[in-house]
């Protein structure tokens, strides 16, 4: 139910004055007071004392259908906004749901907030009615966590968890109140209930004596390649990432959750780089001699084979968490700090340098890469996901925010969605968690309602959670979904028809009539079999009023390429083949209907 | 290589998991991890000993700061330490052997806390060798070990390296070295603790 019309604000003098007020309703005025806006949540037993109370706040409720949902809904409203999200459960079930959004948080690094119930603390430890240990089972994957059974503790502890949760490296942090602490009653008193200053990481350092060694290896480096991760985002440091990459005309690969932190359209962006990064990215990033790795943290899905990554590249790792230096790859100087605040000091001591010769070697390198990539084939009647990114980035002028799953259809988007802007991808990242698109989507349009979101996911990772149609539904929130539909678990086909002799065991998938699946919660639809279709299907999504689903039956067998199989070499890539990309695959899932049957 | 930790945590609930958990974590094993009280009040000192290459001390202490608990660390393994460690042990011993236990407790520097009629207690403290070489003596000697217990490493720096005096160091003004916009404080402890591991 939308609470925001709600005329039974919490009198705004609990603030200035303390005030006694029960647990519950210290919860939400705590929220509240740290600006909270928006939560997702599931009542429940071990929480019903605080939902019996949220009334009196001005605060939206966002009713999910399963916590999962409510964890990556928080996560996208997080990632689109840089605000931090809040999910609400229940004790047992409702919080161990919300398990697999908390650790696609923390692997993302993306501020949360999560309130769960908990029994009352006269009966913990007993294995009472939906009793789990959640604080236990989220050790390791939140940044910090909290079990509350005192009304007076609550305040302070969410307050801190808000300046743990966006501070330093953000990330989930997760609230366990029982029962009885929301029941009881305690002097409310936001001011008091302020949170030291948060201690930065003791061993941050980018003293001058660093600054001055990375610009002396920036100044004498032939073939730069700054490397852009997620990291510029949540510094804020798009600006100073756009400067340094200007004023000493250095290329730019982005890593998957970096995309958008530097202009697509920019003349120095190389694109994404890695498994599936473009031939000529992972190329110069092989033959370069200095790597600048900003935000990042040379995740297995960019390096490639470790024995093999840059050997010719001294790198520079700007870095805010201390515990990433050296982890995967060994760094000539490493400045930890915030990026902006590290690119700030760095800046003044740089040239400006006119041209570049490695820029026209990298031009070269593209080749023939042009020619085979699909946007320039000949349209031969098939529906290719590429085609569909394309022309969803050609109507929407790049400026959708777009949430994807984790498969084939997340990396033909990474390929072909050209992301001008910081924050309009949300994707699932480090977790590769399917089922995370829907959510995500909702959590963004949540956060950013004057902006254009869509859903792009696979047939199978549209089901984990296709339940969330329901709260798009009760919610009227308007976003559109492209199912990009292949009848496989695609990626996994993929890796089979590569690494196990096209033994597609348990990939071919039976799913419902997505259209009639969004028609069954009052949703609109239509279904795309070939490119015209699809264009205008998308213009069709993007006129209706509410949302709307487009099941697109792309190619069964298509695949993503370039690609670098796990554990070669980064500039040992599949290329795209030349002509007919489906030319070596026959083999159609015998259970769906093909595009080309129709 | 063995590595020894001083980790000085906050003294709540689950502390201790959360530090053990991070080894499990980093698929590291402790060898030994004791906890007691420090000289601040509400503040844990514990001594971790873990093997683990030579190259992961730097990735260990960063992990352990993020730990939102944990206060202070230190890698005491790279410094001049005291280590020590306390042992009881319960050997079988009539009147017949003790007069030859007595005798090995007084080369030991060892005590003899309990005396019943068919064993004694010894009482030892010390380095790891130190322990293990009279525990060797008596398995060779025949004697019969009934129960033995051991604390596990306690470690401290030689020297005025102490918790009191590295927040004496966060007192002092940053020097000129230390020049990130608005952070230098954390950029001069940074130094510090960081030390030797650049």
């Amino acid at each position: 139910m939308n609470n925001s019309d709600n005329a039974n604000h919490a009198d705004p003098a609990i603030y200035s004055h303390p005030t006694r007020l029960t647990g519950a309703e210290t919860l939400w005025a705590t929220l509240v007071g740290e600006g909270v806006r928006d939560v997702f949540g599931y009542p429940g037993g071990a929480i019903l004392p605080a939902y019996d109370a949220l009334r009196k706040f001005p605060l939206r409720h966002i009713l999910v259908r399963h916590e999962q949902g409510a964890a990556h809904m928080a996560d996208g409203y997080a990632r689109a906004s840089g605000r931090v999200g809040v999910a609400v459960a229940t004790s047992g079930p409702g919080a161990t749901n919300m398990v697999t959004g908390i650790a696609n948080a923390m692997m993302d690094s993306i501020p949360l907030v999560c309130i769960t119930g908990q029994v009352s603390s006269t009966v913990l430890g007993t294995d009472a009615f939906q009793e789990v240990d959640i604080t236990g089972i989220t050790l390791p994957i939140t940044k910090h966590n909290y079990l509350i059974h005192r009304a007076e503790d609550i305040a302070p502890a969410i307050r801190e968890a808000f300046l743990i949760a966006k501070s330093g490296r953000p990330g989930p942090v997760l609230i366990d109140i029982t029962k009885n602490a929301q029941q009881a009653s305690a002097i409310f008193d936001f001011a008091a209930a302020a949170p030291a200053a948060y201690r930065p990481h003791p061993m941050l350092r980018a003293d001058a004596s660093s600054i001055r060694d990375a610009a002396e290896l920036l100044r004498s480096a032939k073939r730069p390649v700054i490397l852009a991760g997620h990291g510029i985002l949540q510094s804020n440091a798009m600006e100073q990432v756009r400067a340094l990459a200007e004023r000493m005309q250095i290329p730019v690969a982005c890593t998957l959750l970096g995309l958008g932190a530097f202009p697509a359209s920019h003349p120095l962006n190389l694109g994404m780089m890695g498994m599936h990064g473009e031939s000529w990215v992972n190329q110069a990033i092989q033959q370069s001699d200095l790597l600048l790795a900003c935000g990042m943290r040379f995740d297995d899905r960019v390096t490639g084979s470790l024995a093999t990554y840059a050997l010719q590249a001294k790198k520079i790792h700007i870095e805010i968490d201390p515990s990433e230096i050296g982890k995967n790859v060994p760094v000539d100087v490493a400045l930890i700090g915030d990026l902006k605040e590290v690119l700030e000091v760095l800046l003044p001591a740089l040239p400006k340098i006119k041209s570049s010769e490695w820029l026209q070697a990298i031009d070269a390198m593209k080749g023939d890469a042009a020619v085979r990539d699909i946007q320039n084939l000949p349209d031969d009647g098939h529906l290719y996901a590429a085609h569909v990114m394309h022309d969803l980035w050609h109507a929407t002028s790049g400026n959708a925010i777009i949430a994807t799953d984790v498969g084939q259809h997340q990396m033909w988007e990474a390929q072909y969605y050209k992301h001008e802007h910081p924050r309009t991808l949300i994707t699932s990242g480090g977790l590769g968690t399917m089922g995370f698109a829907l959510p995500a989507a909702i959590g963004a349009k949540i956060a950013c309602p004057d902006k254009e979101v869509w859903v792009i996911a696979g047939d199978g990772g549209f089901q984990m959670t296709s339940p969330e149609l329901a709260t798009i539904a009760q919610e009227k929130i308007k976003v559109n979904l492209a199912v990009i539909n292949n009848g496989y678990l695609g990626m996994v086909r993929q890796w089979q028809e590569r690494f196990y002799d096209k033994n597609y065991e348990c990939t071919p998938l039976l799913s419902p009539d997505f259209v009639k699946l969004a028609g069954a919660h009052g949703i609109a639809g239509a279904t795309a079999r070939k490119r015209p279709e699809a264009v205008s299907a998308i213009e069709a999504a993007r006129k209706h009023d509410g949302a709307f689903l487009i099941d697109f039956r792309v190619e069964q067998e298509d695949s993503v390429y370039p690609m670098v199989p796990a554990g070669a070499a980064l500039h040992e890539m599949i290329r795209r083949p030349k002509s007919d990309p489906l030319k070596n695959n026959q083999r159609r899932n015998p259970l769906v209907e093909t595009a080309s049957d129709v | 290589m063995l590595h020894t930790f001083v980790a000085l945590v906050e003294n709540k609930p689950g502390v201790l998991t959360r530090v053990a958990s991070l080894f499990r974590r980093l698929n590291i094993n402790i060898t030994s991890l004791t906890v007691g009280e420090s000289e601040r009040s509400g503040v844990s000192r514990m001594t971790i000993v873990a093997e683990a290459a030579v190259d992961r001390a730097h990735r260990i202490m960063a992990s352990l700061y993020k730990l939102e608990n944990v206060l202070e660390v230190d890698d005491v393994g790279r410094h001049s330490a005291v280590v020590r460690e306390l042992a009881i042990v319960k050997v079988a011993a009539g009147p017949k052997t003790r007069a030859h236990l007595f005798e090995l407790a007084k080369v030991f520097h060892a005590r003899i806390v309990d005396l019943a009629p068919e064993s004694l207690m010894l009482e030892i403290t010390g380095g790891a060798s130190k322990i293990e070489g009279l525990v060797q003596v008596l398995v060779e000697s025949d004697y019969q070990i009934l129960e033995m217990a051991r604390t596990g490493r306690m470690a401290m720096r030689r020297g005025q390296h102490t918790s009191r005096v590295l927040d004496a160091l966060r007192e002092v003004p940053a020097t000129s070295e230390s020049t990130l916009a608005g952070k230098p404080k954390h950029t001069a402890l940074g130094k510090v603790s960081t030390e030797g591991h650049a």
